[in-house]
Order: C-alpha cells, then structure tokens, then sequence
C-alpha cells in the first residue's frame, strides 16, 4: 500500500522513540562503566551500553533515508523536549537493583519490539530487526540470570522487589500510544502500542513470578509524556554531558 | 584480515556480502556487521579500500548493510580454525534458532574438553563471550553464537 503523510509521521515517530531510548539508555549504561560491583558488570554494562548506541545508530540511519538529518545531528543537537524517549531510559543509575531492573524491564520490550517488527513492510526496518533480536537476546539473558539469582536472600530480594514496585509506572511510559497507532497499525508498519505492552506484560509478570517476585498491576498509572518531549528534569542534564565535547567544535571532523 | 582477530580474514569471517568489479577499475564491497556496535566496521571499510587501491582499483565504494544478515555459520572451516589458533573458541554450529545453554558447554579451546563453563556473555569485544575449563583450569575466550 502506497504511504501518506500520516504514516510517514508515524513511522519516524516510531524510529524516534525506538532510537532515542537506545541512545539515552545506552548513555546510561556506559555511567556503570568502571563502577560496576563486578568486574563482569562492569564489562556487561559497557557492551550493552556498546549494542544500543550502535543500534540508535542503525535506526537514526533510517530516519536518514526519511529525510531526517544525518545521525550526528540529530543525537547531539537536539534538546530535550525534542527527544522521543521515555521516562524509564533516561533516570539516573541509582543503585545497581535499579538498573537491573530497568534493564529487565526495557529489554524485554526491546526484544518483543524487534520481533513484531521482524514482519514490518519497511524493508530497513525490517532488516535491523533481524539484527537486533540476536543482540538482545545476550541482555535479557543476562537480566533474567540476575533477578533469578538475587530472589534468594531476603534482603536483596526485598531491594529488587522495591526497585520493580519504584520504576513500574515508568516501565508502562514506554508504551504511550502514538498520535498514528491507527495508521501504523493498518500499513502494517508496526502492530502498535497496545499489543507490545500486553506481550511484555505476560512475558515480564510470568519471568518475575517464577523468581518469586510479585508484579503490580497493568492498570497502575503510567508515567507517560516522554514521547511527546515532556521529559523529568533528568534528561537536559544527561544531553548536556552527553554533548560536551561535540560542543566545542560541531564542525570537528572525528 | 580482522582488525581485532588478526588471524581470520574477514572473506572467513563470512562478513564480504557482496563484491563486484568492472573493466575502469572500479569496485563495490558490501560488508555486514557481525554487531551493530562493533567498532572495528569503520576501520574495516577503510582497510578494504586500502587493499583495493593498492592492487590498482581507482573508484572504490565500500558499503555496511543490514541486506544480509551475518550470522555464526557463515565462518568458514578456515576461518573456525583461525579462531582456535588466536586461542577463541569457534561458535558452535546452528540452525537458524540459539537456545543459550549452548555457551555453557563450550568446547575449550586449549584442551578440547567440554567440561567448562561460561562465566559471562560479555567479554573483551561484543563478539566474545568468557568460560573457563575445569579440565585444564584455563580461562578462555569463545566467538559468540549469533543467528
């Protein structure tokens, strides 16, 4: 089917969110590089932080092709309220039950995304979906390895369950509808909001469950408002270090 | 050759998708990535345009495409014996689908025994996992198994 302009709104929309949240969590992640409780954590963090920014990359490429402005302009030049990323990816590290938890939490959804989108009609897209689900794999892998391992004493079964109970309604942000969904949905573009959040749900509540973990419910409310670039005050922050040193000189050639 | 593997060529690595030339000496190389974040792509389109001006080519085009996605089992036998000598394990063969307990019981490198196993997915660079041989008490590194 031939796309209009709403589905071409839509789908960058899409590759936005998508890219965005790789891009400021992968941030996020490279903060525990060298302050990892393990050496192996340290390493784990810095190659997933390494997987997500290579991914945003792939996906701001594609927005490229759209019309978009080349990728370093679009991830450095941008402020925050001009990002699409939701609330979840762009919270501090806090301590390390949190982020394992957001990172249980966001690969999950990253991984049921890429395997809808694995049927998309946008032949690149597509093509990076392939790609990414075998990558991201390795990170839900390791998510699950360590709430599995960290449901056996009390107390640090207690931090993770805090930790899940804290960052839930964050977790439901990441799926706030889009101004498109009915036009993505009927281009078959992308299955839409909705039904990612009601896989992830069963996915996510089932894993937990299993670890002896409780799960809030599906109708908490959601902290939504990161796609349409009304952001906590976290995120200036994180995009004025993140562009410190493409500050000096945006002209530098690298 | 691999930037980071310097005993496997990358033809073994099975990452050249695509190769064509004409008469004018002109080439196209299409490369794909093992990951999407592996840093050595960059520098391997360079290396390839050096190689291709060096043996006399005047327009050389060298391209990254997600079009055919790399997987573990386009390593050749060469290649997989490249790996062993740089003292990684090769990725263990699949099809088309990777349950995960396969890391578990990597063969070693060093001693072959399959009496090992993996401390973590993430080691030195993406494509490498960490496992240690109980027979032998070596750690080692393997090539991580993508589909």
């Amino acid at each position: 089917m031939e796309f209009n302009d709403k589905h071409v709104m839509g789908l960058k929309d899409l590759l936005y969110r998508m890219a965005d949240d790789l891009l400021i969590l992968g941030h996020r992640n490279s903060e525990w590089t060298g302050l990892g409780p393990i050496l192996e954590e340290d390493i784990a963090f810095s190659s997933m932080a390494q997987d997500k920014i290579g991914q945003s990359l792939a996906l701001y490429e594609i927005l490229q092709e759209l019309g978009e402005s080349d990728p370093d302009t679009v991830a450095f030049t941008r402020n925050a309220e001009q990002f699409h990323s939701c609330h979840l990816v762009e919270m501090p590290i806090g301590e390390y039950d949190f982020s394992l938890v957001r990172h249980f939490f966001f690969d999950h959804q990253s991984a049921l995304r890429m395997e809808m989108l694995v049927d998309t009609v946008v032949e690149p897209l597509q093509m990076v979906a392939r790609k990414f689900k075998g990558e991201i794999k390795y990170h839900t892998m390791h998510a699950d390895t360590w709430l599995k391992q960290l449901a056996a004493t009390e107390e640090s079964r207690l931090r993770i369950q805090t930790a899940i109970n804290e960052s839930f309604s964050m977790a439901l942000g990441m799926f706030e509808s889009s101004d498109y969904e009915k036009e993505l949905i009927e281009a078959n573009i992308f299955g839409g909001e909705d039904e990612l959040k009601a896989k992830w749900y069963e996915t996510v509540s089932e894993k937990l469950m299993a670890f002896g973990y409780t799960i809030p419910s599906l109708d908490s409310e959601a902290s939504n408002g990161g796609r349409k670039g009304q952001h906590t005050e976290y995120l200036q922050p994180l995009l004025d270090e993140m562009t410190e040193v493409f500050s000096i000189d945006p002209a530098a050639d690298w | 050759m691999d930037p980071e593997i310097p005993t496997i060529s990358i033809v073994d690595l099975g990452i050249v998708t695509k190769i064509a030339s004409s008469e004018d000496k002109q080439a196209y190389v299409q490369l794909t990535p093992t990951f999407s974040g592996c840093p050595a792509l960059k520098i391997m389109e360079e290396m390839v345009k050096e190689k291709l001006v060096a043996v006399g080519y005047e327009e050389v085009e060298v391209e990254t495409s997600f079009e055919t996605q790399w997987n573990t089992n386009l390593i050749s036998e060469k290649g997989r014996a490249a790996l062993k000598q740089h003292g990684l394990a090769p990725p263990p063969k699949h099809d088309g689908y990777i349950e995960l307990d396969v890391l578990s019981d990597t063969p070693c490198p060093l001693c072959n025994s399959r009496n090992t196993t993996m401390q973590t997915p993430f080691g030195p660079t993406l494509c490498r996992s960490m496992h240690y041989c109980k027979n032998c008490s070596n750690a080692f590194e393997a090539f991580k198994p993508v589909s």
